[in-house]
């Protein structure tokens, strides 16, 4: 008799119709979004708010450097002694007071500018005022010593290594973080799922020994079945949560940015605010549209088929080991010693990933690493954007497939046992033996 | 076939340690088979290889005329000692998802359970879920969830622990009339008076190792050691007495009457008869009591397995 769908069937139901697995799949995205739009909407306020900074300028060579923007208003102050200066700013409640000296030379002017604030400024405004000073005292330094502005700018260079593989396939820098990407989010997304759903399996096996119901059922089913009915029962409820969080997220992102009105560009770093005021609006064009081409030009198909069959294989692979775990001992606090050689190689391909295989996707180690059983799936996730061979990819599915149904197996063994052991916690020594039985 | 359930020399060891070694034993068809035996004994682990939680190192088990394969699942109820059902289930969810796992259609299983519902009076609990209900309650319904598939064999493991005494005579009652029906049933327990009371037979298991089993009644007749608790009223107690036991073997008997009479525990040998007893004492006195020492599943028992330790 098969049971396989009718367990499936309960455990998925079980899952779902959990009220923690509720709250936790309508309310997770509900915080990212309330989040991430407190942060926008702060980061708004910040910026919509104006700045008026007076300038006392004292050599009077960079007043006309300054124009006011939307959220910056220059106040440019007549001719008064700093501590005048000083007493006005803070009675008006100005941003700052931006002080240059009359200095015999530029290069003395240069070192002597000062800007006094009641609290510290901003990065970005610091940054933005800096260049803007340089730029101006370059070029008026240029002059002041006869050299020839329009002969400087014209012997520029600019620099974009145009990248080929010997195939003659094109490739760029903006190419290498679009796989990137990719792959960190592959890689990234398994291990989040095996560790969330893993635990799940764990500990629902571990809720049918202290319920007591272990015995009733196996009288009825296969251990094996019912491990593998729990895992995947398991899984299609991640896969749902997971669904209802993306749907779930992106809709509420829409409907949240239109009511507020929130332009969620403004959401980035300052160091991504300075980076992009570098390059003029052309370039950027230029970087999204090569973004853009070289997400087509990325391997789809073997991407999302390897995606599938890794993903699937490597949380089995996992997902068994958590059962058997489950299976083991009595209580959840019993876990841990036996949780530890199961997250390192886990944490340990993540790391690989992150540091190793960006650095270098098809060094020795990356390689290695992809091809052993229990870092291969998030490893390799994260190289196949960087294009590995048909044969690499297929050899390493076999491994992890054939180590799968090992530790399926060894899984079961152990789960058969333990199901019906109760009071002390087992040690390896003991896992070992029910493995004999 | 008279025999439902046959198991033959079945053995299982855990590593080191031998939780049943070579232990056959048969269960007559519509028959109520008590399973006996202290704690650890390895009725557990027989019960298990009956219902293929557990495969035996050697010896097999033939069901109804075959040996036993998978398909034979859904002939067995079991009922086991460390039982329990899905907290967060609700009743009649759990209930139909066992009876499917037993292989019952949805349809049946529905209509076989609303009968039994209604016949327990347990039919509002349907849409409860277990953790509301008390461990009694609970256990109405997973006997409920055993029986449900009508199956030949049904195993008991301490069916009446949880139970108030309406209620375990209620489940008495069930068993008895399942058996009435035509189902055959393993009964083990620590219980004696209930074995007394049900059992047709009996298989004693002690250290891995079955060291009785049989007829109950044979079982007893063949522990019976033709002793007799006697009343009797006379004279003189001390002579009596002393006549009695140069005759017969005695000992001080305890029990409760409303005389004073003389009160003895009175063991025949193989020449003695009840009769040649009886005339002797009428002829002392007046007799008020005479009754055969008939020895309780309890003394067997305890008894054996006494005697199983020392030896």
């Amino acid at each position: 008799m098969n049971h396989l769908p009718l367990i499936i069937k309960r455990e998925y139901l079980s899952k779902v119709k959990n009220k923690s697995f509720i709250v936790m799949t309508i309310l997770s995205p509900l915080i990212m979004i309330a989040f991430i739009t407190v942060v926008a909407y702060l980061t708004q306020l910040n910026s919509d708010a104006v700045r008026v900074v007076s300038v006392l300028d004292e050599s009077g060579i960079v007043k006309d450097i300054f124009e006011n923007s939307e959220n910056l208003t220059y106040n440019k102050l007549p001719e008064m002694s700093i501590e005048e200066a000083k007493t006005l700013v803070t009675e008006s409640s100005g941003y700052g007071l931006l002080h240059i000296k009359d200095e015999s030379s530029i290069k003395l002017l240069s070192k002597s500018i000062k800007f006094y604030s009641e609290d510290a400024p901003s990065l970005t405004f610091i940054n933005t005022l800096e260049r803007k000073l340089e730029d101006h005292l370059t070029s008026l330094n240029y002059e002041q010593l006869d050299i020839d502005i329009e002969k400087i700018e014209s012997s520029k260079i600019s620099i974009d290594i145009f990248q080929e593989n010997f195939e003659g396939e094109a490739s760029s820098k903006v190419d290498g973080y679009v796989k990137l990407v990719f792959g960190g989010a592959a890689g990234y997304l398994l291990f989040m799922f095996i560790i969330i759903y893993g635990n799940m399996i764990m500990r629902s096996v571990i809720e049918e020994k202290t319920s007591r119901i272990i015995e009733v059922i196996v009288s009825s089913v296969k251990p094996l079945q019912l491990m593998l009915g729990k895992i995947i029962g398991t899984s299609l409820a991640g896969v749902t949560q997971f669904a209802i969080w993306i749907v779930l997220g992106s809709v509420l992102l829409v409907v949240v940015s239109v009511i507020f009105d929130i332009d969620l560009n403004q959401l980035q770093t300052p160091q991504q605010a300075i980076l992009e005021q570098s390059l003029d609006q052309s370039e950027l064009n230029k970087k999204l549209t090569e973004g853009l081409q070289s997400l087509f030009n990325l391997p789809l198909a073997n991407l999302i088929i390897a995606f599938i069959l890794f993903f699937i294989s490597g949380y089995f692979l996992y997902s068994s080991l958590y059962a058997a775990i489950g299976a083991a001992v009595d209580n959840e606090t019993d876990t841990q010693q036996f949780m530890l050689p199961i997250i390192m190689p886990l944490i340990l391909a993540v790391y690989i990933g992150v540091f190793t295989v960006i650095e270098d996707p098809h060094g020795t180690v990356s390689t290695v690493f992809s091809f052993i059983p229990f870092t291969s799936p998030v490893v390799m996730l994260m190289r196949i954007p960087f294009g590995v061979p048909i044969w690499q990819q297929l050899l390493s599915l076999g491994l992890l497939i054939g180590t799968f149904i090992f530790t399926v197996w060894v899984a079961a063994k152990i789960y058969r046992v333990g199901i019906l052991m109760y009071g002390k916690k087992p040690t390896y020594k003991e896992l070992i033996k029910w493995i004999k039985y | 076939m008279n025999n439902l359930l046959e198991v033959k020399g079945a053995s299982k060891k855990f590593g080191n340690f031998t939780a049943l070694n070579n232990v056959s034993i048969s269960v007559p068809k519509g028959s109520i088979y008590g399973l006996l035996g202290p704690n650890g004994a390895g009725k557990t682990t027989l019960i298990r290889i009956i219902n293929q939680i557990t495969l035996p190192d050697s010896g097999s088990v033939i069901l109804d005329g075959e040996a036993l394969k998978a398909s034979h699942i859904k002939d067995i109820g079991y009922l086991p000692e460390e039982r329990g059902l899905y907290k967060s289930m609700k009743v009649g969810e759990q209930a139909l998802y066992l009876a499917q796992l037993k292989g019952l259609p949805k349809s049946e299983a529905k209509k076989r359970l609303k009968y039994w519902f209604e016949r327990l009076e347990i039919g509002d609990w349907w849409n409860k879920k277990i953790q509301e209900l008390s461990k009694g309650m609970a256990q109405k319904i997973q006997f409920v969830v055993t029986v449900l598939h009508e199956p030949k064999l049904l195993i008991f493991d301490e069916p009446f622990s949880g139970f108030d005494p309406i209620n375990a005579n209620l489940i008495k009652d069930e068993i008895l009339r399942l058996r009435d029906n035509g189902a055959t049933v393993i009964f083990s327990t620590h219980r004696m008076e209930s074995v007394e009371e049900l059992c047709d037979d009996i298989a004693l298991i002690h250290k891995s190792n079955k060291i009785l089993d049989g007829k109950i009644l044979d079982v007893k007749r063949a522990y019976k050691s033709n002793t007799f608790e006697v009343g009797i009223n006379t004279t003189n107690k001390a002579s009596l007495e002393k006549e009695l036991s140069d005759t017969f073997k005695t000992s001080p008997a305890n029990f409760k009457t409303l005389d004073e009479e003389l009160k003895l525990n009175i063991q025949l040998n193989k020449n003695q008869s009840a009769n040649d007893l009886l005339n002797y004492l009428v002829s002392k006195g007046e007799v008020s009591h005479f009754v055969e020492l008939i020895p309780s599943v309890n003394d067997i028992f305890i008894q054996t397995v006494t005697n199983n330790n020392l030896q």
